[in-house]
Formats: C-alpha cells, structure tokens, sequence
C-alpha cells in the first residue's frame, strides 16, 4: 500500500527561492543528499537524514545561474552552467566558484543531465546533445541546430536504457508537441509528432516518464486535470522519418487546471504517480498519490503554504517547495500480503515443488502494454533453468512436451499434450503454468499458430489460474475468443478486474453472428432455451425468492415492465433483450469474483447503450446454474454506481432506473418490518417449541428394535 | 424391545452441575503444554480438568465451593495447579487425591489476577487493593516474598516477559510495567478511554499480554486491541475490534499467534504476518473471527493447535487451527463441551425413583404412571404426574460431589468435600420420611463416588485418600466391614465405581490407572484389568454372566469376564474388526452403561447425544455398513431386515440425553436436558441487528 510518511523541512536559510520556485533538485553521489539550485546564484548541497546542508557555493555577483547543478557520479565532481554558456566544475573540497575549473562553450545550454552510469549530457537550447568529456575536449566547438524557429523545450529527461544513455525531450511549437529521442552513443535522433485527441485544446503542464525497456511511457499533465499516457518506443523502426504517437487517457480530473502557481506530476513507481496540485474540490493544494491500474488515489496530504509547482523524486523522497522551505516526503509503497496469514506462504519452501506465487499477478493485469509482457519473459525462462537444475538430469517428459510446443505442429503438440494429461507428474500444477506460457510465447512470434485446443484442454484441466499464465486471457481478449473466455471465467479463481471488465466489453458489444459462430456453454440458461420456445413456461425464479412480492400492488404494476419481475402472470413472461449465448456469456461474468473497488473504476469505461443492455440482461438470465439474485445484485449496483450520471440521462434507462428504485424501497420497507417484528418471530418460536416440548415429563411407547 | 419410556426433560431437576442460580458460566481456563490438560473453572468455583489428549474427556474435577469465586488459573512447574479467587485466597489442588491441597489469604483483598513466572517457580497475584504480591513455590506450599509498588486500583490482568525480568499489569485506565527485581514501576501506560467518539467512564484493561520482543498487547472494555512499547511506554498500535469489552487475550508459546475474546461472544485471532511476501518485517494482522459463543468469552488460551475459549453461555469451545492440523482426526473438528462427563442422577428401579445431584441440593422424584397403551411414538396420557418427593438442601458453602439413591430408594447417601451423608427414607402410602444416619466415622469425611449393591445391603464409598469402604448397612445403622487400601502407596482416587447384581463383585476405576475388581465376599483384590491409554468413562457388571464393561474416552467399549478373567470372546472379535468409524468419531463420551435383565446379549448405553443397544447376537458393522440405521419399515421383508442389521442399534430422539437406565423390562427411564433451557436462565447476550437496514 503506498503511503506518505510525515514530512520534513530542510533549512532554507541559505536558499533564496522566487516566486518560481526553485531552478531544480538533483541528486549527489550518495544516495542520502542532494543539489538544489536556486534561480539565483546559489548551489546548496542537502543531506536529507540530517536535515541540514553539507555545502553552499554561489557564483559572483552579476552572475545568474541558468541550469541547475548535477553531479557527475563517474568523477564525484559537481556541474552547472551560469550566464548561458560558461560552464563550472567543482568538487567538495572547493569553497568559491571563481576559483573553480570554468569552460566558456559556444552555444546555450538548456539543461545538464547526469544519472548513475555514465557521464553527464548536455542539452543545448537548440537541441543538440553532447556528452560533458566529448564537450571538454574542445569546448568551443560548434554546436548544430536540431530545432526549428520558435520551438521550445519544455521538458527534458535522461534515462539508461540497456546501458545507454537515452535523452528525450519535448518540444512545443504553436501549441504542438513534438517528441525527441535521443540515443546519446549512437547520436541518433527520432522525432514523433504528440497526437492529442480530444484535450487538443488543452495546455500541458507537466510531463513525467518512465522507461520500460521497448518503451518510453510519458505521462502528461494537462490543464483540463487529466492525465495522459503516451508510449514511445526507445527503439524507432525509421528514425528518419517524422511519426505520430497518441496520448490516451490514464487517469481522469485528478487536479483542477487552474493552480495559481501550477501543477506537477511525477512517476513514483509502474503503479504510482505523485500529483501536486489543488484538487477539484478544495483549493489547497495537495500532493497526492495515485494509483493508475486502478486508478484510485491512494494517499494525499495537504500543503496549505502552497508550492511552486514543482515536484522532484528521488530515492523514496519527494521533494517539493512548501512555502518558503523545501520540504520532503517519504514515500514508501509496500505490497500486503494476507495469504500469509491464511498458511498457504508455508508450503512455498517445500523443496521440489516448483514455486508459483500465489499472488494474483497485478503487474500483469493491465491489458494494453506490450512492454509488461516482455518484462515477464526473462524471469519466465529463469525459472524454466530452474527446473532444470533441479530435476534430474534425464530430459523430463514436461521438458521434451516445451520443445515440442516451440518447433511442432499444432496437431503434433495436441498429441503429446494429451499424453502428457494422461499422467500427473507432482508439479504438475506448476508445469501447466509452463506449457500455457509456452504456447502463449510461441503465439506471439507466429502470429499463425493457434493453439486453441490444447488451451482449452488446459483449463479444463482445473489446475491453471490467472496468476499462471496471464497472457492466456489477454490473448483471448485480443482474438475476442468467447468461448475460450467463457471458459477461463467459469475455470480461473483469480480473475483481475480489469480484464473481467473487459470480458465484459467484449461480451456486449460482439456481433449476434459472431456468437452464433461461437461454441458456447449454454448450461447456465438452459432454461432459457426452453423457456423461448414454449411461451407459457414458468417464469425466472431465480429474482423473486425474496419478500418482494407481497409488498403490494403499486409496485407490481411497475415491476411487470421489468422483464424480470412477472411471477403470477403467464402473458407476462419476459423477453430477454439479448440472445441466449451472450445471456450464458454474461452469467459466466456474474459468476466471477470481484473486488467491488477494484472493478469500479474499469466498469467506468463501459460504454453508456452498453449499460443498459447489461443491466437488463442481469435481470432475466435464468438457467442450471443461475447467478443468486445478491450476485445480480450487486453488479447492478456497481454498474449503477459506476455510471450513474451517464444512466440518468438515457431515456431507455428511465424506466429501468424506476424499477430498480421501487424494488429498493420496497427490499427497505422489508427489512425494517423484519426488524420491528422480529421480537415477535421470537416469540413464534417460543411457542413453537414449547409445543413441540414434551413437557416436563411424559411417557412414551417406544419400539427399540 | 418395547419399552415404555419415561422421558423427563429436566427442567428443573437437571441443572446439575450448576447452582440454582442458573447456570455456572466458565470463568477462566488455563492450557498446560507438557501434560496436555486443560484446567477449567466455573463462576461456581469448580474447576474441571480436560485431557485433551484423551479426546477432550473431563478426567478430573473439584467441586465448587459458596465463597470461592475462582477469578484466575494457572498452571505452574511440576504441573501444579493454582487458583485465586475474589475470597482473597490462593488455592493449590492436589490432582493426585482429587481435592484441595490449601489455601491461603494473600491479604491484599479479592485477588482479580494471577499468574506464574515463565520458569514455572514463582507466582504473582494482582489484588483488589492496588497491591502485586510474589510468591515463591517451595515444594510442598507457596511462600510470600514480597510487595511490588501499590498501584491506585485493582490489579485486573498481569503478564510476566518471557525472560522473567518485568511484568505488565492491567489496571483501570492504565497498563503498569513492572522490574521484577527492584519491583518498581518503570512505566505507566494510560489507555484512552474514548471509544469510536464516545467516552466511556472508565477503561478496564481485562488483559495484557508480554511478548519477547518487549511489546504489551492490551485489551480492554473499551473495545480495543492495543499493542504498546514496554521500553518506551508508548502505544504503537490499536485495533478496535469491537463495540463491547474485550475480556481476555492468550497468546501462543511461538509469539506468532494469539486470541482474544469479547463480550459479544466473538473470538478473533490475530497473527503475526509477514509485509511482504518474502520480506523479514512482520506486523499483527487480524485474521480470523469465529462466533461460537452467545455470551461473553470470559477466558481464552492458545494451545499449539487450537483456540480455546469459554464463557457465560457455559460452552467450552476447542477450534482446531486448521493449518496447525497436520492429520484429519479427532483434533481437526471443532469440539463444543457443554454437559459434564460424569452421571449426575441414579435410580431406584423398584421404587421407580430418580435422585438428581444439584452443586447445593438433592432432588427426589418419583416416576409417573398411565394405563394406556399405545403404538411406537405415542405420548400416553398420564394417570399419574411424577412426584417431586423430596428437595434435600446441603449444610455448608460446599457443592455436592457425588449422590446415590439404593435400589430400594430407602437410603441417599452424598458428599461434600469435608462431609459424608447417609440418610434412611421411610415411605407410608404418600408420606415419606427421613431420617440422618449420625455418627459417621472419621475417615468417611468425604467421597469421591458412593454406590450401594443390589439388595441395598452394602454401600460402597470411594475416599479420595484411595481407598474403598465396604459398609454394611442396617436398619437405621450401619457397620464398616472393611476398607480396600491402594495398592503400594499410590494415592490415586477412584472416580468410578460398579457392584455386580449379585453382590460379588466390585469394580472400581481410577483416572489413569486401570480397573481393579475386588471380591466383596472374600474382601480381597479379585483382579485388576489389562490398563489400558486412555481413561474410563463408564463402568458396569452385566447379571449371570458377571461381564464387565468398561467404556473408554476414545470410544473404545471392553467387554471383560471377571470369573475367567480375561476378555470375553464379543470383545475380542470387536477389538479385532475394530469398531465403526463414525462410533469412534463421537465426541461426547459415553457416561452410563446398563442391561437388560432379560436379554442377556444386550448392553444399553448413552453419551450426550445418542443411546445405543448393543446386540451382541448380531454381526458387527464394518465401515462400508450404515452405522446409524433406524428402524426400518416393517413393510419390509424379514430378509431385507436382517441383512441390514447390525449389533449397534442407535437411536438420537431424546438429546441432550443426561441420563438412561431400564427400570424393568419394558421400562426405560431417559432424562433430557434441552439447551434452550440452559440459555433461557442466563442473562441475555449484548443484543445484536438481525437484520441488516
């Protein structure tokens, strides 16, 4: 769970902070201190557990500096650039600037940048890159125009890709965004167009990225308070080209647009972003912690001095001009674990058995990114070697059954998966886990190959879950393969929200051909079936076992609209508005568990003339295994809840929304009836047992055997 | 067979280990590792033993005294057994001789709390007066030591670290730590009293419990779970875990587990859960709650595998920890113990009398009667009601430990733990008369179980010195005939006791050792029967064939010819096929055994829930074999019928079954107990929503 912990000043006595804030926050060689510049003339080197200064050094009077200082961590040594052009390189030991080693260069620097690993790059205003040595040797040389007239860089970031220095910066040019790549080694550079859909008109505020090996994630703040995503990758197939990426939404209205001194984003970690900025409802402003699978905020603290509008994280500490001072924050994200409490973490060392966590793969569960795939695969094939070592050293059949998924036919594995079904092996659970990744891995590369019996034969091995092979049902969303989905629904016990709701989506808005086409296990609304030929066949029970009924006749009127209230009245049966197949595709979906917080924020996405469809849907699906009326229920609520001002405006909805309204009150008026006489069925059962008493003593005939 | 039965849902009469006050909730328990025992007391002051190796069974108990409210148990080195009680007395139990060892004043006034040292060799009591008084265990008495700091107010709850360096003490509004060595105080905890917003008067702090690594966990009626820093004295964390007080808190020997209960009956466990899946750092985290009880959970304790608790509503209840279970068995099913393991009513068969034990009276009821007749499952109409002849109040503070009523129901003999009565009843036509047998002789001071023979010439009296009396009885007087003596200076009590109809033979058990049979004629040790693991729970010699049946706390039933001393020919071929699953799967134990005096192959006997007719001409069920097989119609064929049955005829119409005898042939005589009977006399739970609005 990730947390802010208590925050702490560090003095501010020496810095001079303006009303812009601060010039920027870098980090030092070790890990506990950092550079803060301000936008006079003033470098201050922090330790932040000692909440004091180590150092301070400051350039001449007339002197300004105009990018803040970093820290070559190859050499120890500390770098700035003041007055544009002149550039500066000190050491701890120095005390005054003037003394200090000084390079005159030809052009205006807009940024240095400095990460672990490798040496410090210079951004120049016009665009060029440098690295800080190339630069030394000849410090008067000439440096290229990469930029056109009038574009600005407003946001830059070094990242190591590979061991490679990657710098990328954003440009903007009449309200266009452009995107620059730049592989520091190999001095190429590609540039993308930043495509904004319906934010056009939006300004960006603040940017953030992170790097995910094939991609560059940049998150964009914008004035419209949402937050963007978009994804570039490190890699360009035609640098030379100009190409377009497309920012997509990630999180919606977290902070008003209006901040008087501006908002900041930055990301903490895959699943967590920080916000500064007021939030819509309050004026303070706040730091606030997001979580964007989930798009939940998680933690926020009020700043009520205001900032700056600015945000740095390093390390676990966000760092931000609260008033005058700048102050830091702890942040700390821990993953909770209950199983352990429930014993199961206790069978993870049994020696032999290969290890599966029993966690449900949350990393995995976002459906869109490649890159999270990728992130699998080496830890994947790790553990394959592990089994390896481990079993001995004659080829184990699961082993031979891997090679064969990756070279053989699809007719060929479907024999050998067979046999090898035929007899459980111990880790059988685990080797499962293995050949549907295999399958899956394979189906990536040849986009041909389709397994798709043999993953059916899998599931219905009960053994596989969603944590084992999480690209299974990706795949099958991607392919919109209902029946495999189907499957998976009623089989996997661990099933992330966010990919039951897009099963969901999937479900609703597949063609009638296409679901005809489909083999669907129609055993949830056999009934139905039946029900659709003969028209006089008893009505769905499943929704009435309850004291709704007897609650009068002003609600029946209303209810029989609703095609699942109809109990008495034959003429009345309901029509299902959608077809038996996607009516056993839903109830698979009712089955399922969720977490309602969870799936709250991905029911948001459901589509408004979906939400209707579904919720009808919910109410007439009766059959061999049809969902409780609680499981109905409570989806009801939850798409309710999820969209309900989207539900209010659409006029077919209206008369659903009623029923559903009258059905509450009357579920109300009943329980509180309940409650008022439940003294009284107290006292029935006295009676009732006393009758049935023998009394205090009696005689019985008793035939014993 | 067809037996009339006489069924008596005692109401009234059966309340029969607890006072007429209602029923004696259970007040503490204390859980001892090395012997597997469970120490339980009552707001009566009884304190009962459970070996829950032996299937649970109550092996030993102490019968409840007026003035001695036992407010805490423990065990401590030697497996010694202590109470403390509000009377201000420490109390130590000989479990040897079955009664109590000494007493003495702690002067400090009503003791709240005590505990022993983690080396088992000193004893600690928390006092109404503020007071924390030492004890050292010397190895025949305690001895006071000293005075820790008087504290404001009573000392509620105390917690010794396992290092035995500090103690932590509970009192009102505050949590004190104590140093051991100076006995002084080195940190006063306050808890807040405020509770969801509301601030209650004053916050009782009813446990406290001290973990190695120096944390103090807490809980009190405000609802709190709270943990602290003994080092710094400051609170860390707290979970409020419910709306009412929380009473009682044990934590397991490992320190990664522990229990608390509240007063809405609910017990949760907490454990110590890993942050991370595999990361070092740990943190309390409540995991499960279980709703056994209806009333306050007054006590629990965590043994290695299971959660103990009890409480107002008189259930010990025993959860198995299921990933602590390592084998399906008999451990892994959660065990409710609500009605004592021994036989608290006798009877007279020829007077048609039945004698009910009270903790502090004596009930004699006689038997109704009807002329009708009827088919299987009629209620006759009655002729005659049954008669409440006699109410006998005990002298003294002292519950009843033992009662018998003759054959004749001319002479009730019972006992107290410092007094023995006999008492000789004449009956003219309605009027009955009694009359005390006085001048008991000194060594019949107290019993541990009276039994008269047959013809009501003998009385039999257990001692809890060891040794069984044999007392000829006259009229209006009585003579000692002779005393077994134990055998080599053991001291072992007997607990049970069985006399042949023809007067014989007498069988008499201990908790531990095995069955001894004495000849009555010749007053000497006749044989002692092959001892077995487990303890008796029942006794009986069957008429003619002098058969003795022994039940066992795993269910196991003996059966054993005393003329030829050795295992009759039935229990050998049932010890060989071994006995069903499901009848060994029982979890009451069997409490009374009886015949029928005209079919000698059958054996009447009862638990709790269920009587059972053995039929020794049958074939034996195995396990693919219905055990509990009801009558089956009779429209069906005699082939049909006999093919399906078996020797074990079981029926469950009358439960909670408190007692079972064969008054004649055709009479049976069943005494019931129903629970609602039991909740009705106890006060009512904290009220609860049923219905969520």
């Amino acid at each position: 769970m990730a947390a802010l912990e208590d925050e702490f000043t560090l003095s501010s006595g020496v810095l001079s902070a303006g009303p812009d804030g601060l010039l920027g926050v870098e980090q030092s060689n070790k890990t506990d201190q950092f550079l803060v510049t301000d936008r006079g003339r003033t470098v201050v080197l922090y330790k932040v557990s000692d909440q004091k200064p180590l150092g301070s050094w400051s350039v001449k009077q007339g002197q300004l500096i105009t990018c803040s200082a970093v820290c070559n961590f190859q050499t120890g040594e500390y770098v700035v650039v003041h007055d544009n052009k002149v550039l500066r390189i000190w050491n701890n030991e120095d005390v005054n600037l003037d003394k200090v080693f000084k390079a005159t260069l030809s052009a205006e620097v807009h940024k240095i940048h400095s990460v672990r690993g490798t040496e410090p790059v210079l951004l120049f205003k016009e665009g060029a890159v440098r690295g800080l040595e190339a630069l030394l040797a000849e410090p008067q040389q000439e440096i290229e125009a990469v930029l056109s007239d009038g574009e600005v860089i407003r946001w830059t970031k070094l990242f190591m890709v590979f061991r490679h220095p990657v710098l990328i910066f954003i440009t903007e040019k009449h309200g266009n965004y452009f995107v620059y790549v730049h592989m520091v080694n190999s001095h190429t550079l590609s540039k993308y167009t930043l495509l904004r859909g319906q934010e056009e008109k939006s300004v960006i505020q603040s940017f953030t990225a992170s790097v995910d090996r094939k991609f560059i994630s940049v998150m964009s703040l914008s004035s419209d308070g949402c937050v963007y995503e978009t994804l570039i990758p490190v890699y360009p197939t035609d640098p030379e080209e100009n190409q377009r990426v497309v920012s997509s939404l990630l999180l919606r209205a977290v902070v008003s647009g209006s901040a008087p001194s501006g908002v900041a984003l930055t990301v903490l970690d895959r699943d967590h972003v920080a916000v500064l900025g007021s939030p819509l409802s309050a004026s303070k402003e706040c730091l606030s912690v997001w979580n964007i699978k989930f798009q939940t905020l998680q933690t926020s603290k009020e700043l009520p001095q205001g900032t700056s509008g600015q945000l740095w994280y390093y390390g676990e500490n966000l760092l931000m001009l609260h008033g005058q001072s700048l102050t830091v924050i702890p942040y700390k994200c821990e993953v909770s674990s209950l199983a352990g409490a429930l014993g199961k973490l206790k069978h993870s060392h049994d020696p032999g058995i290969q290890v599966m966590p029993p966690f449900v793969n949350w990393e995995a569960s976002q459906g869109d990114g490649l890159g999270s795939q990728h992130a699998e695969q080496p830890r994947r094939i790790l553990r394959r070697r592990k089994i390896e070592v481990s079993s001995q050293p004659a080829v184990p059949p699961s082993k031979q059954l891997l090679t064969t998924i990756m070279k053989d036919s699809e007719k060929h594995i479907e024999m050998e998966l067979r046999k090898f079904l035929a007899v459980k092996t111990p880790d059988f659970h685990a080797i499962v886990g293995d050949l549907v990744t295999g399958l899956l891995g394979r189906c990536q590369v040849e986009p041909s190959f389709c397994p798709r019996n043999c993953l059916v034969q899998l599931i219905q091995t009960h053994v596989l879950s969603y944590s084992l092979c999480p690209g299974l049902m990706e795949m099958a969303v991607k392919k919109t393969d209902v029946q495999l989905l189907q499957l998976c629904l009623q089989r996997f016990p661990d099933i992330p929200e966010s990919v039951t709701c897009a099963c969901l989506k999937i479900f609703l808005s597949i063609g009638d051909d296409s679901l005809h086409q489909a083999e669907i296990d129609m055993e949830s609304v056999f009934d139905y079936g039946d029900s659709v030929q003969g028209d006089n066949v008893a009505a769905p029970v499943d929704v009435l076992q309850n004291g709704f009924s007897p609650e009068g006749d002003t609600c029946l009127s209303c209810c029989q609209e609703v095609p699942a209230k109809p109990q008495d009245a034959a003429a009345a049966t309901p029509t299902c508005p959608v077809t038996p197949q996607r009516a056993a595709l839903l109830n698979a979906i009712l089955h399922s568990g969720y977490s309602e917080a969870f799936l709250l924020p991905h029911l948001k996405d459901i589509p408004a003339q979906h939400i209707t469809c579904s919720e009808n849907a919910t109410m007439t699906l009766p059959g061999i295994h049809p969902p409780t009326l609680n499981q109905i229920l409570d989806w009801i609520c939850l798409l309710l809840d999820a969209n309900f001002t989207v539900v209010v405006m659409i006029p077919e909805a209206k008369r659903l929304l009623i029923s559903l309204y009258k059905f509450v009150k009357s579920q109300i008026s009943v329980y509180s009836e309940l409650n008022k006489i439940e003294v009284s069925f107290r006292e029935l059962q006295k009676l009732n047992q006393e009758k049935n008493n023998r009394g205090l003593y009696s005689i019985e005939v008793l035939e014993l055997f | 067979m067809r037996a009339r039965a006489h069924v008596g849902p005692g109401r009234r009469e059966a309340r029969a280990w607890s006072g007429e006050r209602g029923a004696a909730g259970i007040r503490c328990v204390a859980y001892n590792n090395q012997s597997n025992r469970l120490a339980v007391s009552r707001t009566d002051g009884t304190v009962e033993i459970y070996n829950l190796s032996a299937n649970y069974f109550q092996e030993k108990f102490f019968p409840g005294h007026e003035s001695r409210a036992t407010e805490a148990l423990c065990w401590t080195e030697g497996q010694r057994l202590f109470s403390a009680g509000l009377n201000g007395e420490i109390v130590e139990y000989d479990l040897q001789a079955l009664n109590v060892k000494y007493a003495m004043d702690a002067f400090g006034g009503p003791i709240w709390s005590m505990t022993a040292s983690p080396s088992g060799s000193q004893l600690l009591v928390g006092c109404e007066d503020g007071s924390v008084k030492l004890f050292q265990i010397t190895p025949d008495k305690i001895q006071f030591e000293r005075n820790f700091d008087r504290q404001k107010s009573r000392i509620l709850s105390l917690s010794w670290h396992p290092s035995g360096t500090h103690i932590a003490a509970g009192s009102i509004d505050y949590i004190s730590v104590f140093d051991v060595k100076s006995g002084s105080a080195i940190h006063k905890m306050i808890v807040d009293r405020q509770y969801m917003g509301v601030s209650k008067r004053k916050c009782i702090v009813w446990g406290v419990a001290f973990l190695s690594d120096g944390t103090v966990i807490s809980v009190d009626s405000a609802g709190k779970v709270q943990f602290w820093d003994s080092a710094t004295g400051t609170l860390v964390k707290s979970h409020p875990i419910a709306n009412a007080d929380v009473l009682s808190i044990a934590v397991a020997d490992q320190e990664d587990s522990f229990v608390v209960g509240t007063a809405e009956g609910t017990v949760f466990h907490f454990q110590l859960v890993s942050v991370t899946s595999n990361s070092s750092e740990k943190q309390w985290v409540r995991t499960k709650p279980f709703q056994h009880h209806t009333h306050d959970v007054r006590t629990v304790a965590h043994s290695p595998t299971a959660l103990i608790s009890g409480g107002t509503d008189t259930h010990l209840v025993i959860r198995p920890l299921m990933e602590k279970v390592e084998v399906k068995n008999y451990d892994a099913a959660l065990r409710k113990i609500t009605f004592p393991h021994r036989c608290l009513i006798s009877c007279s068969k020829k007077r048609q009398l039945l004698l009910f034990q009270f903790a502090h009276h004596l009930e004699l009821w006689r038997l109704g009667s009807t002329v009708a007749t009827g088919k299987n499952g009629d209620i006759l109409p009655l002729s005659k009601n049954a008669d409440h002849l006699l109410h006998l109040k005990t002298k003294g503070p002292e519950n009843i430990i033992c009662s018998c009523i003759s054959s004749c129901g001319s002479w009730i003999a019972y006992s107290t733990a410092s007094r023995f009565f006999l008492y000789r009843l004449n009956y003219e036509h309605d009027n009955i008369s009694l009359k005390r047998v006085s001048k008991m002789p000194a060594f019949l001071r107290s019993a541990l179980q009276i039994l008269f023979s047959e013809d009501s010439k003998k009385l039999f009296v257990a001692s809890n010195q060891g040794s069984l009396h044999v007392i000829q009885l006259l009229e209006g007087s009585f003579k000692h005939l002779h005393a077994f003596q134990p055998q080599s200076g053991t001291v072992e009590a007997m607990c049970l006791l069985a006399v042949s109809p023809d007067g014989n033979w007498l069988a008499a058990s201990g908790t531990s050792a095995g069955v001894h049979v004495y000849n009555v004629k010749q007053l000497k040790l006749h044989c002692t029967v092959p001892a077995y693991n487990f303890p008796v729970t029942a006794l009986a010699i069957a008429p003619n064939t002098n058969n003795l049946v022994i039940a066992h706390s795993d269910q196991q039933v003996f059966e054993y010819s005393i003329p030829d001393k050795q295992y009759t020919e039935w229990s050998r071929a049932v010890q060989k096929q071994g006995f069903h699953h499901l009848w060994l799967q029982r979890d009451t134990p069997i409490t009374h055994i009886g015949f029928h005096s005209k079919r000698p192959m059958h054996i009447l006997l009862h638990d709790a829930y269920m009587f059972c007719i053995i039929d020794k001409s049958l074939p034996l069920p195995n396990d693919k074999t219905l055990l509990y097989n009801p009558l089956p119609p009779t429209s069906e064929s005699d082939v049909v019928r006999r093919r399906t049955a078996h020797a074990f005829k079981i029926s469950k119409i009358y439960k909670p079954l408190l007692f079972m005898e064969l008054l004649d042939e055709g009479t049976l005589v069943a005494v019931e107990r129903p629970l609602d009977d039991i909740i009705a006399q106890l006060p009512p739970p904290i009220k609860k929503k049923k219905f969520g609005t």
